[in-house]
Parts: structure tokens; C-alpha cells; sequence
């Protein structure tokens, strides 16, 4: 059983949320062009190891959060309402991409 | 150099690649031998051998799974090209191809799905006698059930598009349903009742293991080296095209260097830049302890998310979606024991005090259409077999058939030509969610 502490309400099952995407993927306003949309639609990072993501809490405070999670082990180290600067003081806004 | 330029190198070396005779090796095993090895008390030999790794190779696969060897296995026995590694970072059929569920079936749902599973099902009909190994294929039938209306209505668009394709598939209601499987409950008890099922007659289940080993003994045999615990660490190119591997064991030279992995397909695919549009999710999977056989086809709820058959020992194998957020954790959980056997129990009530004996997971690498990513990519000689999703075993033999042809000749074969990397830049999606046993 894995456990996410939510800011909100406490360590709770991971049951009661869902995965909603690795954060900071940001669609590109600035163009039309199809290639670049479909590569911010199908295009994941994937990483093994330590990724930046968001949760939605949809059994309980249904708030969106941003996590950090480990893919090999599915560690959480850090927890925090969606959108805040990481633990690093970097802020997720497509940074990677 | 192009990848067909690539190609032709390949073949050059005085005459020494050429055509060879198939040799069934030293080892062929048959009911004769079995008696002259009891009486004589003799050991059988090695099936596969080991080797000091190479300076060069012309192919290398990465990836000692059902495809990587399927791969080698074809690119000796169908074009005759043996100077192939392949390179496994663990054990030979330790990650998906040694984690699935076993199932081969071909009832899809978009016609290039159908023709290319279907060419895999003709081969595994084949493969014991192509190998000279018992991979104990048992074409028992597949029954996916429909509890809605809207279940009902693609499981109709299957049959269809099954038909259209030559394939045995049809839709039967649920007192048929009642006689094939005896006890599965029919009744109207259930919360959601069985209206229907998609009967596919030529699904069933396999020796996963023997698939491999078989594939294994059997390359080997024409000369492929098989590295297991040979951990490739980067790929190295020059000028946009592949010039070798380094690994654990030391580097590599090789003009073509062939993705294999699921998993990993997109860390390997990284290593060269080829950026892979996948999510790797993990897939459970469970087993009983044996009971008298008595389910005599395999059983898909996608409904209930569960999908159910037994082995020839009388085990019974579980497996349900997969899990809802990407990982590479290949540990089992606890709410996936209590979901399959919640579900499972509204299919099966008399099943009820049978125990679990082990749970575990394979890792799918799933794509957005849920078709596999085959063929070439941007940079010349890497090529990918990847993103397999939960369909990765069911498809072994024609991805090593299709991509041994593609290495060989050059040309990409039209079986796999809806797979390629590009459909998803160009908006060509092949969707064949429609088609996974349980909704994902």
C-alpha cells in the first residue's frame, strides 16, 4: 500500500487518487503546427527514477497536487498543492520541455 | 549511409554470410532420444552456449525476450544472417516474455491489428515443429464477455471486422456462454449479468518459458550468440547513424542495432535521442495453487477487468489492468489481489477458497494508440520493436519474422508498415483499445 501525504488531508491511500501527468508539460501557443501538437499530446518524458508529477485527489479534497515520486520504487519525497515551487525552490512550469 | 546501404554491407564478407543449410544441432530432441538418454543414464547437453563477447557483430538486439530472440531466430533461419548478438542486462525471458499471462489470440479490432496478430498465431501454430521444442500451445478458445449493451455492440464490430479478415470469431449469447465454461454463473445474480460473449475458437494459451528457450536453443543452433547479464550503457553513433553498443562487458561494433526491450524501450531509445511517445505501466498478474482442470477455454471480463485461464497443471493465472500510474516497480500490491479476486468471484463463484500462490508484474510500455511503435527511426541502423503494451507475447514470432525481414532486406515489411514511428508526428493512429481484454 502506498501512501501520498496530502497537504490537504493527510497521508492517505493511493487508491484515493488518480495520476494526472507529468508536470510541466505546457502546449506551445505560439504556433498551429499539427507536429508540434501531437508531440505535447503523445510525448511523455518516462524517466526511471525521479519524476516531477501531478495527482488529483479524487476521493477526498479533489485538489489538484504536484509530487515528486521515484518510477523504480514509487517513493514519494515531496508533496504539495499544485503549482508550487519544488522542494529545489525551482518552479514546475515547463522547465523540462 | 543509408539503412539499405547499411543492409548490403552486411552480406559482403566473402561469401561467409551466405545462405547456409538449416541445422537442427547436435541436440534434436525427440521421443526416441528420450528413451536412449533413460536407458543409458546420459546427460543432455547444454541448449544454448555462452561466449566471450565479440569486438564486432553485423546485428545487435538488445533484449533477449520472445521478440529480441524471435528476431535472431528469423534473421539466421529465414536470410541467413548468424554474425547477430543479442544482449540481455538480466536473465534470458526475465521481463515480459517470462511475466505475461500466456494468451495468444487474434480477435482485434482494427484490420491491420487482426492480419499481423493472426500471422502470429499461424506461427506459434507451427512453432513446436519449427523449433524442435514442446512450447505447448493449447488452442482451447477465448471467450471475452460482454456484460452491457456497449460492450456488446464492439464485441460485435470485432466479429465483423475478424470475419472480413478470414479470422474464426463470433458473437454467442449467454446460455452458449453457459455451456462452453460450466461454471461460470449466467444467472441473473450478478450486478452486472453476462449478456454475451465474442467466442475467438483458435485463442489459448502457451508455454511462455518454452517459447523462449525454444527461440533461444534454436538461434543458438544457427550460430546467434545469446549474452545474458550484458548491460548495454550507451549507443554509440557517428554522423546520424549507429556505429556499436558499450556495455557492461566492453563495446561493441555493429551497423544495426535493433530496441527489443519493454520496459526500457524508452531508455535505451534515449541513448540515441529517438524520443518514444510511452508510458511504461506496470501489469500484475497472480496464480493459484492447482486444482483439477476444469475451465476448458480462457475467460476476459472487460467489465470486471479480470481475464482468467488454467494451466495444463491445473493452476489458475489472473490478470487484470494495469496499474493506474506509470512505473517501473515490478513489485505485486495488495489492492490488486482484492480487485481480481472480487471479480473473479462474480464470474466464478465456486472458486472461492482456492489460495493465491504467487503475484508478481511485467512492465508494458504503452502507446497512445495501444499499437506497437516497429521499423526504422531518424537515426540510420537503430531500429525499434517496442511499445507493446499488454500485446507484447501474443505478437513474438511475427515481430521477429517482420523485423528480420526489414534488416535483411531493407524494406519495411507491409504487415508492420501501419506500425511505424512517424504515424504518431503524422497523425496516422492505428486504435486498437477496442481490442485489450479489460479496459486499461
Amino acid at each position: 500500500m502506498i501512501l501520498i501525504d496530502c497537504p490537504y488531508c493527510g497521508p492517505r491511500n493511493s487508491t484515493e487518487f488518480r495520476h494526472a501527468g507529468e508536470a510541466g508539460k505546457k502546449r506551445d501557443v505560439t504556433t498551429n503546427d499539427p507536429a508540434v501538437w501531437r508531440r505535447y499530446l503523445y510525448q511523455q518524458d518516462n524517466p526511471l527514477g525521479w519524476v516531477r508529477e501531478n495527482w488529483f485527489h479524487t476521493a477526498g479534497c479533489r485538489q489538484f497536487l504536484c509530487a515528486e515520486r521515484n518510477t523504480q520504487t514509487n517513493e514519494f519525497r515531496w508533496v504539495a498543492p499544485a503549482g508550487s515551487p519544488g522542494p529545489d525552490g525551482a518552479s514546475d512550469n515547463g522547465s523540462a520541455r | 549511409m543509408s539503412h539499405a546501404e547499411s543492409v548490403a554491407s552486411i552480406k559482403e564478407p566473402g561469401g561467409a554470410q551466405a545462405r547456409r543449410r538449416r541445422s537442427r544441432g547436435p541436440a534434436r530432441y525427440s521421443a526416441l532420444d528420450i528413451f536412449r538418454r533413460g536407458v543409458t543414464n546420459s546427460d543432455w547437453p547444454r541448449s544454448f552456449r555462452q561466449h566471450d563477447l565479440a569486438k564486432s557483430y553485423d546485428v545487435v538486439i538488445i533484449g533477449a525476450g520472445v521478440h529480441g530472440l524471435a528476431c535472431a531466430y528469423y534473421l539466421a533461419a529465414n536470410h541467413g544472417i548468424t554474425n547477430v548478438a543479442v544482449l540481455d542486462k538480466s536473465y534470458m525471458g526475465g521481463g515480459g516474455s517470462g511475466r505475461n499471462t500466456a494468451i495468444i489470440r487474434s480477435n482485434y479490432l482494427t484490420p491491420e491489428g487482426v492480419r499481423f496478430y493472426d500471422r502470429s498465431v499461424v506461427l506459434y501454430q507451427n512453432l513446436a515443429a519449427d523449433l524442435n521444442y514442446n512450447v505447448m500451445f493449447s488452442q482451447r478458445g477465448h471467450l471475452t464477455l460482454a456484460h452491457t449493451d456497449a460492450s456488446l455492440r464492439t464485441m460485435n464490430w470485432r466479429a465483423e471486422v475478424n470475419k472480413l479478415q478470414g479470422i474464426n470469431s463470433s458473437v454467442i449469447d449467454a446460455a452458449e456462454v453457459g455451456r462452453i465454461v460450466k461454471y461460470l454463473d449466467v444467472s441473473d445474480r450478478p450486478r452486472y449479468p453476462i449478456l454475451g460473449a465474442l467466442y475467438h475458437p483458435p485463442g489459448g494459451i502457451i508455454r511462455h518459458d518454452a517459447v523462449n528457450w525454444g527461440y533461444a536453443r534454436a538461434a543458438d543452433h544457427l550460430g546467434v550468440q545469446i549474452h545474458q547479464q550484458t548491460e548495454v550503457l550507451g549507443i554509440e553513433t557517428a554522423g546520424g547513424k549507429v556505429t556499436g553498443v558499450r556495455t557492461n562487458r566492453g563495446a561493441i561494433s555493429a551497423p544495426i542495432v535493433v530496441n527489443c526491450t519493454a520496459g526500457w524501450a524508452t531508455t535505451i531509445s534515449d541513448m540515441v535521442d529517438v524520443k518514444m511517445p510511452l508510458i511504461t505501466h506496470p501489469l500484475q498478474a497472480a496464480v493459484t495453487e492447482p486444482v483439477k482442470v476444469f475451465l476448458p477455454t480462457v475467460i476476459v471480463s472487460g467489465s470486471l477487468h479480470v481475464y482468467v485461464s488454467q494451466t495444463d497443471r491445473g493452476e489458475l493465472v489472473f490478470g487484470a489492468s494495469v496499474d493506474p500510474y506509470p512505473s517501473y516497480s515490478m513489485r505485486g500490491s495488495l489492492e490488486f489481489t482484492e480487485s481480481v479476486a472480487s471479480h473473479i468471484l462474480e464470474l466464478i463463484p465456486s472458486i472461492g477458497s482456492l489460495k493465491v500462490l504467487r503475484q508478481w508484474a511485467g512492465l508494458c510500455d504503452m502507446t497512445p494508440d495501444y499499437s506497437p511503435i516497429m521499423g526504422v527511426t531518424p537515426v540510420d541502423g537503430f531500429l525499434v520493436d517496442v511499445g507493446w503494451g499488454t500485446y507484447g507475447f501474443k505478437a513474438g514470432p511475427v515481430s521477429g519474422e517482420a523485423m528480420a525481414a526489414l534488416i535483411a532486406t531493407g524494406r519495411v515489411p507491409e504487415i508492420i508498415s501501419a506500425f511505424d514511428l512517424a504515424r504518431f508526428a503524422d497523425g496516422r493512429l492505428v486504435g486498437e483499445k477496442g481490442a485489450a481484454s479489460v479496459g486499461h
